[in-house]
């Protein structure tokens, strides 16, 4: 194998070629050790950032199986130092609120979302800002909001919390159910046109079903996080000692239980609200990886 | 079910519309819809502003910026409160940035394909832990470890910077943002990744192919090219940290005055009205209102910057992936 | 090893030899030998998609990897620059030496090689967030060069190579996506070539261009003879005939793996090929 031979007349290029030959040997010693530092820090950052999610969940589960027994899923709340208490009105508080708030906010995101996925005009961008906004809001002023236009008039009830749940979940649905039926490839809706369907049943019959997966995902996460918040129901169902299945009346929930066991020095207290964490997380997480589960299945069903 | 509505109408007619609006009742309830959605965000809108005049007309805007918060002096000020929610935002951020783009990075380029997805998802499930769970946590499981070991370790190692005064309580502005950091850390991973794997191959091959090693092509390439959308990932993350409300207010120690250590106890915006508003009537319900409003004009400008500067490079950002505010 | 097909070669070839012995190529060059790849295989993840490659690369040659889709080409062209190092099931067996270097030798530095051996690709892809210049000086920052003289330098020479320099010279600074693509592709030879390799490769470099872009550009890369070696995938029968002086056609084989088929000066592969799959192709019969 010989060596290679250019001829003189190429020889500015010979020369450049050693300069640079020299400069990238110099050079890559240095280069690699930076690069085996930073992808090095990169991966440390990876194992940091799954650290907490391990912690949480691992300290939650240990603190709050603990208190899962009979009376803590048949028993209501009870003041600390009266024995037997357990959170069965924050389940049935949280499942009512929680089934209200999803019953209404499902059509009416689904509806917005077909509206906004159907046009492009000026107005529905308006209505697509305002949605991404209210995304944002923090969920305290939502509390606060409902307290003062429902709660002076109304008193305190659970339909009011779900009221204040909804605020938060519909535009997340909204904007999920449009993504999701943006999704849906046009020709179906024109295959629809033009075998003479109005535009109402070809939206029950061919868009929502095919643009389902999106929407049952996002309306998963959406009902996630609306059963998560603490602050919308701290003004607006004020908590209750007792069992009520009456969405009118003030009801307890399970953010409301942690939230108030943990202000009190009682152990006793502080059990049953880790409890009501655990639990609380477990429906949270079933939600977030169901939807996710979900979502991979019927993908794979449609082609 | 074949009906006059399948002749082209106006709205059919309408250029550069993929779909166009439909027609007859199904139009009227579509609208309605929309514009109920839009009633409800002007009538929420209206009631802070509204309920937050009192205190505007009697004390202009000046006090906003004032460091005193006493109600029952009649002295309102908003200071303090503006501060804590700077700070817990600033030590999350400073946490999230480094650690968030690393895990990004990692994610989209280092991981194999395999665990990517396991990985990617634990991650995002961070998000899906309600926040008072966070709260519950950070004052039962951190608070103890803050106090006996992270602020002393802190205040040894960077005492010198004269930030790290005061007693070890454990709870206050550090572990705050700490746990505000732990929160907002999947939003800022998760759109940080989509904004780096979309990045297009051929970059990435062109780079390799000139001689560049991982991290240069990582560094001059892929980072350079999702810059806008790694800005918008982080103004997205800003904007949850400024919002969080619950977990925060069980970990900072609520006081009502200007904190002077990063191990003080403090408050923000939220949690400010958070604690105060059951007992609130009055003049400091309409100051409570007014923080309300003042954080509210804060978030929704931090939100629209973000959903700007990430619209462009991914498409919808929003939408499903929401994480917990409160 | 054999990748010839058993059959007498026809008559007034005798310039040929080797068919029986084992030694593959025809020994009329006299240049020397800057890539020699012996019994080359590509797999991924067990399953092999080229095999059975040996062929010699010449100095100031251009070597064309021709044959239908899916033959291989491409995954032989990188595994002459290490680019499926990054792919975890990417197997590459035989031997591959560039000069005196074992290109997948124990002791080869991968960046230090891809300075050495340089690609352009299918799509033009300049760096959009550098501007012209920083583009084609990006490969001499990447190994480390930081004079600006010799980068100032090595810019000009490679961009009047790659035709480029008249239409761009007073405006160094924009960005590169304000040319056009025709302009993109030749920033992108550029790039490589400010590197100085010895060894450019090109796979399918004028698939994505229109026609007038196409033709400048092959004569563009005749132009470059002298200045580096150059190993180019096209699936244009009439390019590799127009380009270049030696052929390698391979074809995918019933185990769904491509393999060298013939491997000869151009002018012989397309008028007296030896192998009756190569005269089908040539013919265009099918791929």
């Amino acid at each position: 194998m010989s060596v290679l031979t250019l001829d003189p007349a190429n020889d500015p290029i010979l020369e450049r070629r050693r300069l640079i030959r020299e400069a990238a040997a110099a050079s890559v010693r240095r280069r690699k050790l930076s690069s085996t530092i930073a992808l090095g820090l990169c991966w440390v950052f990876l194992g940091l950032a799954v650290v907490p999610l391990v912690a949480v969940i691992a300290y939650t589960f240990a603190k709050g199986i603990v208190a899962w027994n009979a009376d803590f899923f048949t028993q209501p709340t009870k003041p600390a130092g009266i024995p037997d208490g357990g959170v069965s009105n924050a389940i049935i508080g949280t499942v009512i609120i929680g089934a209200v708030a999803t019953l209404v906010t499902i059509p009416f995101g689904l509806l917005g979302g077909l509206f906004l996925a159907e046009s492009d005009g000026r107005v529905a961008s308006a209505i697509r800002f305002s949605a991404d906004l209210m995304t944002g809001v923090p969920s305290i002023l939502i509390g606060i909001f409902g307290y003062v236009a429902l709660v002076k008039e109304f008193g305190y009830s659970g339909l009011i919390g779900a009221f204040a749940i909804g605020m938060i979940m519909l535009p997340i649905i909204m904007r999920a159910c449009e993504t999701a039926i943006r999704g849906v490839p046009g020709h179906l809706q024109e295959a629809g046109l033009a075998l003479g369907a109005r535009r109402f049943v070809i939206a029950r019959r061919v868009i929502v079903p095919a643009a389902l997966p999106g929407i049952i995902t996002g309306g998963l996460l959406a009902i996630a996080r609306g059963v998560g918040e603490t602050a919308p129901l701290l003004f607006t169902i004020f908590g209750s000692q007792f069992v009520t299945w009456n969405p009118t009346k003030p009801m307890d929930a399970l953010p409301l239980v942690i939230y108030n066991n943990s202000q009190q020095p009682d152990p006793t207290l502080l059990s049953v609200a880790w409890g009501a964490a655990l639990l609380l997380m477990v429906m949270v997480l079933a939600l977030s990886i169901g939807s996710r589960v979900l979502a991979a299945y019927l993908q794979k069903e449609r082609r | 079910m074949v009906t006059d509505d399948t002749k082209p109408t106006d709205g059919e007619r309408r250029p550069g519309g993929r779909r166009s609006l439909p027609n007859g009742a199904w139009r009227a309830i579509l609208i309605v819809v929309a514009g109920l959605f839009v009633a409800l965000v002007v009538w929420f809108l209206y009631s802070i502003v509204d309920q937050a005049r009192p205190i505007f007309s009697q004390l202009g805007i000046g006090w906003i910026f004032h460091a005193t918060w006493n109600p029952n002096k009649n002295q309102y000020g908003l200071l303090p409160f503006i501060l804590g929610t700077i700070e817990t935002t600033a030590i999350a951020m400073v946490l999230a940035v480094p650690i968030g783009l690393g895990t990004a990075l990692a994610l989209a380029y280092l991981v194999p394909p395999k665990v990517k997805a396991v990985l990617g998802s634990a991650v995002e499930l961070l998000a899906a832990v309600p926040s008072i769970v966070y709260g519950l946590w950070g004052l039962v499981a951190l608070a103890p470890l803050w106090r006996e070991y992270v602020e002393p370790f802190l205040s040894s190692v960077l005492g010198w910077t004269g930030l790290f005064n005061g007693s070890d309580d454990g709870v206050g502005l550090l572990l705050a943002g700490t746990i505000l950091f732990i929160m907002v850390l999947p939003t800022m991973v998760a759109i940080s990744r989509d904004v780096l794997a979309v990045v297009p191959r051929e970059q990435v091959e062109g780079a390799m192919a000139l001689g560049a090693t991982r991290w240069q092509v990582l560094r001059k390439v892929v980072l350079r090219d999702a810059r806008t959308g790694l800005l918008g990932a982080f103004t997205l993350a800003t904007g949850r940290a400024l919002g969080e409300t619950v977990a925060v207010a069980l970990v900072i120690g609520n006081s009502d005055y200007i904190a002077h250590s990063l191990k003080a106890p403090s408050a923000t915006l939220a949690s400010l009205i958070f604690n105060n508003f059951g007992e609130a009537s009055g003049t400091e319900l309409a100051a409570l209102f007014g923080a309300g409003l003042v954080l509210l004009v804060i978030g929704l400008a931090v939100n629209a910057a973000a959903r700007a500067l990430v619209r462009g490079r991914v498409g919808a950002a929003g939408g499903a992936t929401s994480v917990a505010v409160a | 090893m054999t990748t010839e097909s058993v059959h007498t070669p026809p008559a007034g070839a005798g310039a040929d030899v080797g068919l029986s012995t084992g030694e593959v190529f025809p020994d009329r060059h006299e240049g020397d030998v800057v890539m020699r790849l012996r019994d080359v295989a590509v797999a991924f993840a067990g399953r092999t998609a080229v095999r059975d490659v040996s062929f010699d690369v010449y100095n100031h040659e251009i070597t064309a990897l021709i044959g239908p889709s899916g033959s291989g080409k491409t995954t032989l062209l990188r595994a002459l620059n290490r680019m499926h190092d990054t792919v975890r099931s990417a197997k590459v067996t035989g031997s591959i030496r560039l000069g005196d270097t074992d290109v997948y030798g124990p002791d080869t530095d991968p960046t230090l090689l891809r300075a050495r051996v340089g690609m352009v690709f299918q799509r033009p892809n300049p760096f959009p967030t550098m501007s012209i210049y920083e583009n084609a000086v990006a490969g001499l920052r990447f190994n480390g060069v930081r004079k600006k003289g010799l980068l100032d330098e090595a810019a000009e020479s490679s961009l009047v190579a790659a035709a480029l320099w008249d239409s761009v010279k007073d405006r160094l600074k924009a960005h590169a996506s304000t040319l056009s693509g025709g302009e993109q592709q030749r920033l992108c030879i550029a790039r490589a070539l400010a590197v100085e390799p010895e060894v450019l490769l090109m796979d399918e470099p004028t698939s994505a261009l229109d026609p007038i872009a196409t033709k400048r550009i092959e004569e563009l890369i005749g132009e470059l003879k002298d200045r580096v070696t150059i190993i180019i995938v096209t699936h244009n029968m009439q390019q590799a005939m127009r380009v270049s002086d030696q052929c390698a056609f391979l074809l995918m084989g019933d185990d769904k793996a491509g393999e060298l088929i013939e491997f000869s000066a151009t002018s012989k592969l397309f008028s007296q090929p030896e192998d009756p799959r190569t005269l089908d192709y040539v013919n265009g019969r099918f791929g």
